[in-house]
């Protein structure tokens, strides 16, 4: 009986309802993707190792390292592997097509890297070919890359033009490894570098350090940073999460301005939401003093209150959550140049479901109290 | 107003007073959607402000071909020398050209409220560097000395990072280096710099080319001359830019990513003040069924009564929009610092509000207010007088 009566008043008004329902379904859905836009920020870090730690110049990242530094290293107790990457940054037709590029040393990187995963034979093939790259399944699928096929850089930071020819695809092991890079090997990038600018060979980017065991994290940073304190080039080694973590926090002000705006969106369909409670409850007064003269307590108006704003808001809440998966696929199409990896995660359905149970529960907040408060007689005068 | 519309404002302004609580909800929510939309608008435009006003018209920039931007660039003593001789570049009193060679780099610098490390750009400039822009002025201390180890920190510098202010000492490429004096750059990109001697910066990063040379041309019509004579010697491989263009060029990515949020935001946020807006406006008329009809019977027109309570609906979005006008004035007292992808440095911008914001802002208001309010003052003025007489 309490059910029929909630489902019928919340559908006599059906323009009303309709209204709202849209406001709640468009509200929750845009809070979800800008949740997902910040969880995006986050994808490489969440995607790191514990045993990866990153070894980089203490100045800034686009100081190099001497190759030298490899040997030391590597003979630093709890360092198992060492492997080394350069940020290539060209530019592949014209700079809307950014993606990350890097050389590295290819089977040391692949060995520290278990999860992008390489065909057998792809990765035989790459190996043998120095002018070879390894590219994500997703940067192959966005350019329509095929193996076999060549693709030209532009070099920023090294000049000229750069052939590659595709050797090999890699797949994520994980939903949120990162498909969208591009390896080459980084032999081929010194060779050319000893050639043309011989001040810059047998230079490295960042050193990556396969270690035994995560918790002796901080105490081999400290032993790797101590062996070249006072030397040309100093160095910094932290965690491969810290690093990517310190990408992250020089744009946090961004990332708050997202995280700000995702909740006034919530605010702003509460207000929606209590407006039309307050309405619905102000011309159903006369209503709610009928029940009341019948006999039903200040509860069941109460109930019938709370019921109809909760029932409006989360079948807004569960639309909007399931529009979230369409929009989500199409905003990540179009923005996979800055976000590799763009899906909704449990968590944010979580939230999303969690405002829109809150939306109901704070805009039939002051209608329900003035609902199951109405004097029988006032109540059964007033006029809407 | 009143002859326009032969009903009164003041039956229309009363209507809102009387349904205080939803005129309220409805104009709160109107005024959080017009104050996101004028905020993101004013960081664009600061945004703007930082970067226009970063370059001037009659300055051009040599970078080596292919690099984007300063840091990834290198120009060779020799290739400087070239650019600085050509019969283009402007000369000062003493007949030296007015140029400066310049070499820029990013030191990783601990904040000071410990949220972590950021990049911040040094910029070794010239003798002629603080000449070629005119909108750095010393605010406190003094210039570095050529050949000293010593700096002098960007506004927006000298407060966020530690070691940065004046007096302080910052330590990087082996030496000590000592601030010697802050400057203010108008709220420019410069004021999220460190500035300090070319050739003392060079030695200490070991570093045997520049990053750029900054020329100032004889006038600004010479640029192309000047473009196309680099160009075409055959000793220099650069790319010549105007400083106005280069600044822009790079934050295009930084300016399109918060022009799309806005975008997408003002987009999103109006359709809920829309539904809002339509939702009261509604309930206003169901109602005044019978207000309205009486209205009719008294010889108010159709259009009359549309035109009534489209204006209701007008007034209450534009109350929402001053609202949120006035809220988001309130922004210029903040600014915003984030890392420029393009350059991957930090550079801090203000909140900038124009009066053609505030235009938009409160035209973004009406339009949200024209279109939830039409379809209910539609359904108002299609009212028939004795139907609408008798409802109750």
């Amino acid at each position: 009986m309490l059910l029929k009566l909630i489902v019928k008043n919340a559908f006599r008004h059906r323009l009303r309802t309709g209204l709202t329902l849209l406001g709640v379904t468009v509200a929750v859905l845009a809070f979800g993707l800008l949740q997902t836009v910040v969880g995006a920020w986050f994808a490489a870090a969440d995607a790191t190792s514990r045993t990866r730690l990153v070894t980089r110049n203490a100045i800034s990242l686009v100081f190099p390292l001497p190759l030298s530094y490899l040997q030391k290293i590597r003979a630093v107790p709890g360092v198992m592997q060492v492997s080394h990457s350069n940020w290539f940054g060209g530019v592949y037709v014209s700079e809307r097509n950014f993606f990350p590029q890097f050389a590295v040393d290819a089977q040391s990187y692949f060995r520290l890297y278990p999860e992008f995963l390489v065909e057998p034979g792809e990765m035989q093939a790459f190996l043998r070919d120095r002018q070879g790259a390894v590219v994500g399944r997703r940067l192959a699928q966005r350019f329509g890359w095929r193996l076999g096929d060549t693709v030209s850089l532009r070099g920023t930071i090294w000049p000229g033009t750069w052939r590659f020819t595709i050797r090999g695809i890699y797949r994520g092991a994980e939903a949120g490894t990162d498909e969208g890079l591009f390896f080459f090997h980084w032999r081929y990038l010194n060779e050319t570098a000893q050639r043309n600018y011989p001040r810059r060979a047998n230079t490295v980017g960042v050193f990556i350090l396969g270690i035994d065991d995560a918790s002796r994290a901080a105490a081999i940073s400290s032993a790797v940073d101590a062996l070249f304190r006072n030397s040309l080039a100093e160095t910094r080694t932290e965690t491969e999460k810290a690093f990517q973590l310190s990408f992250v926090s020089m744009t946090e002000a961004i990332l708050l301005a997202i995280q700000a705006v995702s909740y006034v969106v919530i605010v702003i369909i509460l207000a929606v939401m209590a407006n039309t409670m307050a309405m619905t409850a102000r011309e159903r007064l006369a209503e709610y003093a009928t029940l009341k003269a019948l006999g039903f307590g200040p509860g069941f108006v109460r109930l019938l209150v709370y019921g109809e704003s909760l029932a409006i808001a989360l079948l807004g809440g569960a639309l909007g959550m399931l529009l979230s998966f369409p929009a989500a696929e199409a905003f990540g199409a179009q923005l996979a140049s800055l976000f590799p990896v763009f899906s909704i995660r449990p968590e944010t359905l979580g939230l999303q479901a969690l405002a829109a149970l809150l939306v109901g529960l704070i805009a039939a907040l002051v209608p329900a109290e003035k609902g199951a408060r109405v004097n029988i007689v006032a109540g059964l005068r007033s006029v809407a | 107003m009143s002859l326009l519309t032969g009903v009164p404002l003041s039956y229309v302004v009363r209507n809102l007073a009387t349904r205080r609580a939803t005129t309220l909800l409805t104009a709160g929510g109107m005024a959080l959607v017009v104050f996101v939309f004028a905020t993101v608008l004013m960081l664009s435009e600061g945004l703007r402000t930082a970067l226009v006003q970063s370059g001037s018209a009659d300055n051009a920039v040599v970078i080596r071909r292919g690099a984007q931007t300063e840091v990834q660039s290198g120009v060779e003593r020799n290739q400087a020398a070239v650019i600085e001789s050509q019969p283009e570049v402007a000369l000062d009193g003493q007949g030296r050209p007015l140029a400066s060679r310049e070499i820029v780099v990013l030191i990783s610098l601990p904040k000071r409220d410990s949220s972590g490390p950021a990049n911040v750009t040094i910029r070794g400039v010239g003798a002629q560097g603080a000449a070629l822009r005119p909108q750095v002025r010393l605010t406190a201390g003094r210039l570095f000395r050529p050949g000293a180890s010593e700096v002098i920190a960007g506004r927006s510098v000298a407060g966020r990072f530690q070691g940065a202010g004046l007096g302080e000492t910052l330590r990087f490429g082996q030496r000590e280096w000592r601030v010697v004096g802050l400057f203010d750059a108008d709220g420019s990109a410069f004021d999220s710099e460190i500035w300090g001697d070319a050739e003392q910066l060079m030695q200490a990063f070991r570093r045997p080319v520049y990053s750029s040379v900054i020329v100032r041309l004889r006038d600004a019509q010479a640029f192309d001359t000047f473009q196309a004579r680099l160009a075409a010697d055959p000793r220099l491989t650069v790319e010549t830019k105007r400083e106005t263009r280069f600044y822009a060029d790079q934050s295009e990515t930084l300016a399109r990513f918060i022009e799309i949020l806005g975008l997408a935001l003002a987009v999103i946020f109006s359709v809920g003040a829309t539904i809002g807006a339509m939702i009261t406006m509604f309930a206003a008329v169901a109602n005044r069924t019978q207000e309205i009809g009486t209205l009719r019977a008294l010889g108010f027109t159709r259009r009359r009564i549309l035109t009534a309570f489209l204006a209701e609906s007008l007034l209450l979005a534009l109350a929402g929009g001053a609202v949120g006008v006035l809220a988001a004035s309130f922004m210029q007292l903040f600014s915003l610092s984030t890392m420029n992808w393009q350059t991957f440095s930090e550079i801090a911008f203000g909140f900038r509000l124009t009066p053609g914001i505030v235009a938009a802002s409160l035209g973004f208001a009406m339009a949200m207010g024209v279109v939830g309010g039409f379809l209910p003052a539609l359904r108002a003025a299609r009212l028939n007088i004795v139907d609408a007489l008798r409802a109750a």
